[in-house]
């Protein structure tokens, strides 16, 4: 279980995050949406201890000593928007790197290491790429192999910072099924950063809104993936549609120019002629 | 909410992707250091010492001079038939010069991998932080220092080597890192470049003003050599040089980790600053040990880390201990050269690595630019 208590990050004399509170259940989905520089990475940062914060952060009902990097690499796995692939490192090593916390600091895995490892690796369906070279491979495997190397760290919540970002729609559900598909196996907590609001909607148990470093809304899709909610907080307009699977977010096209005074002057048959 | 995540549990999950053949989940082999390697570069460094202590201008009988070398084994009784000049060649000289120079060899080649991995640039040197320049300015002083401090003692000028060194990497250190939240190392590079800059203008201008004599030793202490080699030289060296290289050796599995950045390796545990921190540390100790006797030699820090990259890979676990064994056996050799090519007289260390090192240079270079 994940517990979030007024948190709040400075950096640099910038406030970035301000008072957020959340929890997540075990076997939990926070979703967390906002639009760009609302502070959702930062709040992923901070949950994985990567930067200073006020306020508590609980997992399983324990603060996390902000010192004890190994420990807490037990507790949250970690993945980062843009992780760092060395193109050389073959993929088992790099699926390894994650047990860092679990054997001793200078030594080598060990064969339990190598077992949970090769779980994972199975269940993942990596294990024709264990060989391979990191820079062999596509975005969508290599998002694979990066969330094997957060999975082996064995830790009862899971971060992940806008998983789907440099994916297309395939691979993007397919690595959110992954991780339902373990959440709901192993009892992992996952707060999941993302922009996609359908897929947020699918996929999340519930959604935390963040605007300018607060939370502004929070509940369920469909309490708060309003028309009004988006329009507001996204400056967009949608279409919130039902569906089988939650709800669709569907943007809708605006007819009338808003952002040039100059555009909205013209006749509607100059707009015509110019595409608008 | 323990998690299980043996091989069991998950087998009996249908996987949801590709082809899965057996029930077994197959085992992970990760990279690491294998018997073939360690015997292949045991085997290049001992070819190595051997070659040097047989050879030489003396033109000692290489049989006897075997001989006399194996007969101070422990257990093993033989009798060389080396003349009492021929056993001082032998152990006062060539002995002594072959252990130095793999001792200053295996130390600037793992400093150099450890540099690397440490700032993840390929291009780093045991030099980086600015032990050279702080090395160089210490020697001049002493030197340029000479005729007003009267006789200097023997051992002063590695000493003030030694002294420049650490105190160049230090400033380095201190004005390069920067705010606590700064993760960057590139301004503990800017730092460094600095530094050097600094201490190089200092020393310069110390030249510039001194006599062509003080010129010309300065200069040949530069340019790197062990002919002045002597087992009073090992004992001062080795100590740093030995822990620095054992540090080292433990980290080269951290190293691996601090591949994909300071803020993965925190996340999976691994403090990266502090591990740069030790790194450093070690690195330059050892560097500036290693360089106060035996002066400035180049490259040695960037071919032997890459040759045994392309050779083995790029983890750290194979890379640090080969490096050890390849930079000994290296420099035993280029020493080898300088040391006959033109015997009597003497080619400078520094010269030969640089001749070696600098066309090797650019092949790294453009096997970088292609895998970049």
């Amino acid at each position: 279980m994940l517990e979030i208590e007024e948190t709040s990050v400075v950096l640099n004399g910038t406030t970035v995050l301000s008072g957020v509170s959340a929890r997540v259940a075990s076997g939990g989905w926070l979703g967390l949406v906002g639009p760009n520089g609302a502070g959702k990475s930062t709040l992923a940062r901070a949950v994985a201890g990567l930067v200073t914060y006020e306020g508590r952060i609980l997992i399983g009902g324990r603060r996390q000593a902000a010192s004890d990097w190994r420990s807490r690499a037990r507790a949250v796995a970690y993945v980062p928007q843009r992780p760092v692939l060395p193109p050389s490192m073959n993929v088992t090593d790099y699926i390894l790197l994650g047990r860092s916390a679990h054997h001793s600091y200078l030594g080598a895995e060990t064969a339990k290491d190598r077992r949970v490892a090769a779980a994972i690796v199975e269940r993942l369906g990596l294990r024709t790429f264990c060989q391979r070279r990191l820079a062999e491979l596509s975005g969508g495997e290599a998002q694979r192999v990066v969330l094997a190397r957060a999975l082996v760290q064995e830790a009862p919540v899971l971060v992940l910072d806008e998983p789907t970002t440099s994916l297309d729609l395939g691979h993007s559900q397919l690595v959110l099924e992954l991780v339902d598909e373990l959440r709901d196996e192993k009892g992992i907590s996952v707060l999941c950063a993302i922009h996609d609001l359908t897929l947020a909607a699918q996929f999340s148990e519930n959604l935390l809104v963040l605007c300018h470093g607060r939370a502004v809304a929070s509940g369920t899709p469909a309490d708060v993936l309003t028309e009004v909610n988006i329009r507001r907080f996204f400056g967009a307009e949608v279409e919130v549609l039902p569906s089988a699977s939650g709800l669709a977010v569907t943007p809708v096209r605006r007819r009338v120019p808003v952002l040039t005074a100059a555009v909205a002057n013209l006749s509607p048959n100059d707009r015509h002629l110019n595409g608008i | 909410m323990t998690l299980t995540a043996d091989a069991k549990t998950s087998d009996r999950q249908a996987p949801p992707l590709d082809d899965i053949d057996g029930p077994d989940a197959p085992a992970l082999r990760p990279t690491r250091l294998t018997v073939g390697h360690v015997v292949l570069g045991a085997g290049f460094l001992l070819a190595a010492a051997i070659v040097s202590i047989l050879v030489g201008p003396a033109g000692l009988p290489a049989g006897a001079v075997l001989t006399e070398v194996l007969g101070r084994l422990p257990l093993v009784h033989l009798h060389s038939g080396l003349s009492a000049t021929g056993v001082v060649v032998v152990w006062q000289w060539r002995m002594p010069r072959m252990v130095l120079g793999g001792l200053v060899g295996a130390m600037l080649a793992i400093a150099g991998a450890s540099y690397q991995g440490a700032f993840s640039n390929p291009l780093a040197d045991p030099y980086l932080l600015g032990v050279a320049s702080g090395a160089g300015l210490g020697a001049t002083l002493v030197v340029v220092g000479a005729p007003v401090i009267g006789q200097i003692p023997s051992d002063l000028l590695p000493l003030a080597a030694f002294a420049g060194a650490v105190l160049a990497v230090t400033a380095t250190f201190a004005l390069g890192r920067s705010r606590a939240s700064e993760r960057s190392s590139a301004s503990l590079l800017l730092a460094g470049v600095a530094v050097a800059a600094f201490f190089t203008a200092v020393q310069t201008f110390l030249l510039q003003r001194s006599s062509p004599g003080q010129l010309s030793t300065v200069y040949s202490w530069i340019l790197g050599g062990l002919s002045t080699a002597g087992w009073g030289q090992v004992d001062l060296v080795l100590p740093y040089v030995g822990t620095a290289i054992l540090v080292l050796l433990a980290c080269r599995r951290l190293l691996d980790v601090m591949s994909v950045g300071d803020e993965e390796a925190t996340s999976v545990g691994v403090r990266a600053e502090r591990v740069r921190l030790v790194v450093i540390v070690a690195a330059t100790l050892g560097t500036a040990a290693a360089v106060s006797v035996s002066g400035l030699i180049g490259f040695v820090g960037i071919i032997v880390p890459h040759t045994i990259r392309l050779l083995a890979g790029p983890s750290y676990r194979r890379i640090l201990p080969l490096s050890v064994l390849f930079g000994a056996g290296f420099l035993i050799l280029a020493d080898l050269l300088a040391r006959t090519v033109l015997s009597p007289a003497e080619i400078p260390l520094g010269v030969v690595t640089a001749f070696l090192g600098a066309p090797f240079f650019l092949v790294v270079l453009r096997q970088a630019r292609r895998l970049g």
